[in-house]
């Protein structure tokens, strides 16, 4: 287990007072310090990791978050922001002499302008809402994390969260356009806009990904798009990683850069057509889902030029989608991975290395000789494009020691990704999960200049403490 | 004053060059060919650090989508590299001669500015495609950002920090950048005699359509010689893709757009040639005392931008379907350009050095980002000795 900061036990001392001075500050439906009505915020998607906070204010106006953090500042009240709680990687994880600030009241579109292609919503709106709110226009907004019916576009931010089509449409940050922010002494900031270019620093790219740690988002502009004509999605397996590894090398070595270029190993494969009655085939050692976009006439152009590329590497079966209903039946088995894996593994952890694309016939090799050793199954999901691993690797937390070691083997392969030159987390983020493991990236300098990026946001390390950087020695 | 001084040949003398001039606590001016030392203010410092010297690539996995460059590696140079493997890069950053002088832009420089072409409005700016990177902070430490993979979340994104700091955060040494095939085809479509309004109407109308416009941009009349022959204003539109694409979906854009009056088709030598005028700022004829601007609006604001800077004198014209107005005319009209961006933001690309000196180049922030920015400053720069003020004054 990783170990979290102790209390301050000033902190703990004050609770009663610091109750009080909350309750003060939002209405009383907005703060929650009754330990029965703490439970759901001990924790978020890494339920191995349970902490019961001080308090949960659950503000619904940008004001009220900043009063909140303005109280917190002055009291040196850690801070916990929390958007869904689907973060992977433990990024809501709260403290005992934490205040949780909870921005799932903050769910309103405030702005959608379809002429200049831009949204804004409060921080607390799901990633689908905001697909929800403009396909009425044949808009979306591209990012989509496997949690978008839950997750948040506050925590999008604060994991720069990408999804299975970055490959073409980019992850948070490239879909960003501004940002209400609050520090952490209350002060409200608006960055960016609804225009393309930041003078001064990039503070949106900046703000993106910091888990948390530097300010609060409370309202979010993004760019929308004009979804395509269309989108259509084949099936192609093969009877060994390295030929698959190879196709997808030659799929974007041609110059076709599919919207979506997802690879799924056997176990993999098994798990999700148990699930999802997809028609995935089952002989197969690993199965691409190649998507592309267009009218019918561009679809079929493109998937005959990718079909034609796998066809060297003698594929086992190649399906072409015939509708969008068996596309959608398709990406059912793959964004359902999860869940499927849920149900033949009484739990499992799920990691999100990111390898350079070549590398992972050898990776996929490591990880199963690993997977041996440690006794523990593992199935593989890979966005072959970005070279984003996802592998599930399967534990029973009832059994003792199950979940250290499965902890073990998972920083194992992260330590191989870096060591392959790639890195600990693709968009699942750091936070309490790997952040032990950053000296195997970083070098001491690097993580000093980190820390002291965040120490000028936000200098007593109030925000979402003990996340992403090693504690001190 | 010009990047006579270090020139290093490796990491390791920017690296003792940056230690040495942070113990002697003197400032450095920082930059690649000095290309556009002429924008924004002027940094007042009796020595200045090149990285010129630190030039070729270091990986190109084009598979990967993956090209890793040392700074100092012309704009050109890199384009060349990449075009044998039929890659380009995403974002188009533009060659700047025709208004800051001639010169050739380094790739570092083009990531220390953020610079973004027309592809801009569709695959994003350079530092959206900034996967890594390597540079020497104020102390004389050199960090590694970011990494080599297209994915990454871990920890700070430094890369986002550094990218558009204008050398005041680092010297950028080398660049990791995320490269894609360069498209088969391309092609415009293009109206003529549109005025700026129903221009960004039409624009934002093929930005809005499902066919991934990868340029949209309106030339006044005055101005539009610089990029197509005949006469009227030049409103275009791009494709690039596959063939087959191309002429699909400028055939649809010509059908959309008809409205706003009949599109010409643009043949592909033709469209390049009218999207790299575009690109470079060709259409602008700032006179030699003239200030340049570069104002970034929300789209639709942009032909209000261009209404105030004619009426007092200035000229301009429209990029990223409405949202970069290009702006050139007297030095008088900073107030006027400043005060038309509204709530957009906007960049002093060139005025006289005794203008830049004495005006913001930049918006100036809020008291409490203000405030943020000289943390970050002194986060990574402590003694303020890289590019001293040249984004804001005291920073």
């Amino acid at each position: 287990m990783i170990a979290q900061p102790a209390p301050k036990p000033d902190i703990m001392a004050r609770r009663d007072e610091i109750i009080a001075g909350l309750g003060r500050l939002v209405a009383p439906s907005a703060l929650i310090h009754e330990a029965l009505r703490l439970r759901p915020y001990e924790t978020d998607g890494l339920p191995a990791y349970r902490q019961t906070p001080l308090a949960v204010v659950l503000p619904e106006t940008t004001e009220q978050v900043a009063a909140v953090l303005k109280y917190c500042s002055q009291n040196g009240i850690r801070v916990i922001p929390r958007g869904a709680g689907t973060s992977l990687s433990g990024g809501a994880l709260p403290m005992a002499d934490s205040v949780v600030v909870g921005l799932m009241r903050m769910n309103r579109i405030l702005d959608i302008d379809y002429g200049d292609r831009a949204a804004t919503v409060q921080a607390g709106v799901t990633n689908i809402g905001i697909t929800q709110a403009v396909a009425g226009q044949g808009f979306f907004y591209a990012p989509d994390p496997s949690s978008q019916l839950a997750c948040m576009i506050g925590g999008n931010i604060g994991m720069n969260s990408g999804g299975a089509h970055c490959l073409k449409y980019g992850v948070t940050a490239n879909n960003l356009l501004g940002l209400r922010i609050v520090t952490i002494e209350g002060e409200i900031i608006d960055l960016g806009g609804a225009h393309l270019d930041a003078a001064g620093y990039d503070w949106l790219g900046i703000m993106t990904g910091s888990e948390g740690m530097l300010a609060m988002v409370t309202e979010v502009t993004v760019r929308i798009l004009r979804a395509p004509e269309g989108a259509r999605a084949m099936l192609v397996a093969f009877d060994a990683n390295e030929t698959a590894g190879r196709a997808v090398d030659a799929i974007i070595g041609s110059g076709i850069i599919p919207v979506a270029l997802e690879y799924m190993d056997r176990p993999a494969i098994h798990a999700c057509e148990a699930f999802a009655h997809a028609g995935y085939p089952l002989d197969a050692e690993a199965l691409l889902i190649i998507e592309v976009e267009g009218s019918i006439a561009e679809q079929d152009d493109l998937l005959a030029r990718i079909a034609a590329l796998c066809a060297p590497f003698a594929p086992l079966s190649l399906r072409v989608s015939q509708s969008a209903e068996e596309s959608l039946a398709i990406w059912k088995g793959r964004k359902g991975a999860f869940g499927a894996v849920g149900r033949i593994s009484p739990d499992y952890l799920c990691m999100d290395g990111t390898i350079p694309t070549g590398q992972l016939p050898f990776v996929l090799r490591r990880i199963t000789e690993m997977s041996d050793d440690y006794g523990l199954k593992v199935a593989n999901i890979f966005h072959a494009g970005d070279g984003n691993l996802h592998p599930l690797i399967m534990f029973d937390a009832n059994l003792d020691g199950d979940f250290e070691r499965a902890e073990k083997f998972g920083a194992d392969i992260l330590r191989l990704c870096v060591e392959v030159g790639g890195c600990l987390t693709g968009e699942h983020g750091v936070g309490v999960e790997k952040r032990d493991l950053m000296p195997v990236q970083f070098t001491p300098i690097e993580l000093d200049q980190q820390r002291a990026i965040k120490t000028a946001f936000d200098p007593a390390w109030l925000l979402n403490p003990g996340k992403v950087f090693p504690l001190a020695a | 004053m010009p990047l006579d001084g270090l020139a290093p040949a490796d990491e390791a003398g920017v690296a003792s060059a940056v230690r040495a001039a942070h113990d002697a606590h003197e400032p450095l001016l920082v930059g690649g060919r000095g290309t556009k030392a002429g924008m924004l203010r002027p940094v007042q410092a009796a020595r200045s650090l090149s990285t010129r010297a630190l030039t070729g690539l270091t990986l190109h996995a084009p598979q990967e989508l993956i090209v890793s460059v040392r700074a100092g590696t012309t704009v050109p140079d890199l384009e060349a590299a990449l075009d044998k493997g039929r890659q380009w890069i995403i974002s188009e950053p533009p060659d700047l001669s025709a208004i800051l002088g001639e010169g050739t832009a380094t790739i570092g420089g083009i990531v220390a500015t953020n610079l973004s072409g027309p592809r801009r409005v569709a695959w994003g700016a350079t530092r959206d495609h900034v996967m890594g990177l390597r540079a020497v902070n104020g102390v004389g430490d050199v960090l590694r950002c970011g990494g080599r993979v297209l994915k990454n979340v871990t920890g700070l994104d430094m890369c986002k920090l550094l990218a558009g700091s204008h050398g005041t955060l680092g010297v950028i040494t080398e660049v990791t950048l995320k490269v894609l095939p360069r498209s088969e085809s391309s092609g415009s479509v293009m109206l003529r005699g549109l005025d700026p309004v129903a221009a960004v109407a039409a624009l934002s109308a093929a930005l809005g359509s499902p066919y991934t416009v990868s340029g949209a941009a309106y030339v006044p009349a005055a101005l539009a010689g610089r990029v197509m022959d005949g006469a009227g204003s030049v409103t275009l539109v791009r494709i690039e893709d596959f063939t087959p694409s191309v002429v699909y979906r400028l055939g649809r854009l010509v059908t959309d757009l008809a409205q706003f009056g009949a599109g010409t088709l643009l043949d592909d030598a033709t469209s390049q040639a009218a999207w790299r005028a575009i690109r470079d700022a060709v259409p602008l004829r700032p006179d030699d005392g003239d200030a340049v601007w570069r104002v970034s609006v929300r789209p639709s604001a942009g032909p209000g931008v261009l209404a105030v800077i004619e009426a007092a004198g200035g000229h301009g014209y429209l990029d990223w379907g409405g949202g970069l107005v290009w702006v050139a005319g007297p030095p008088s009209i900073h107030e006027i350009v400043r005060q038309a961006a509204g709530r957009g933001t906007w960049m002093v690309l060139r005025a006289p050095e005794p203008m830049r000196a004495a005006i913001d180049v930049v918006p100036p922030e809020a008291q409490a980002l203000a405030a943020i920015t000289r943390r970050v400053k002194a986060a990574m720069d402590p003694r303020g000795i890289l590019n001293p003020g040249r984004l804001f004054a005291g920073v």
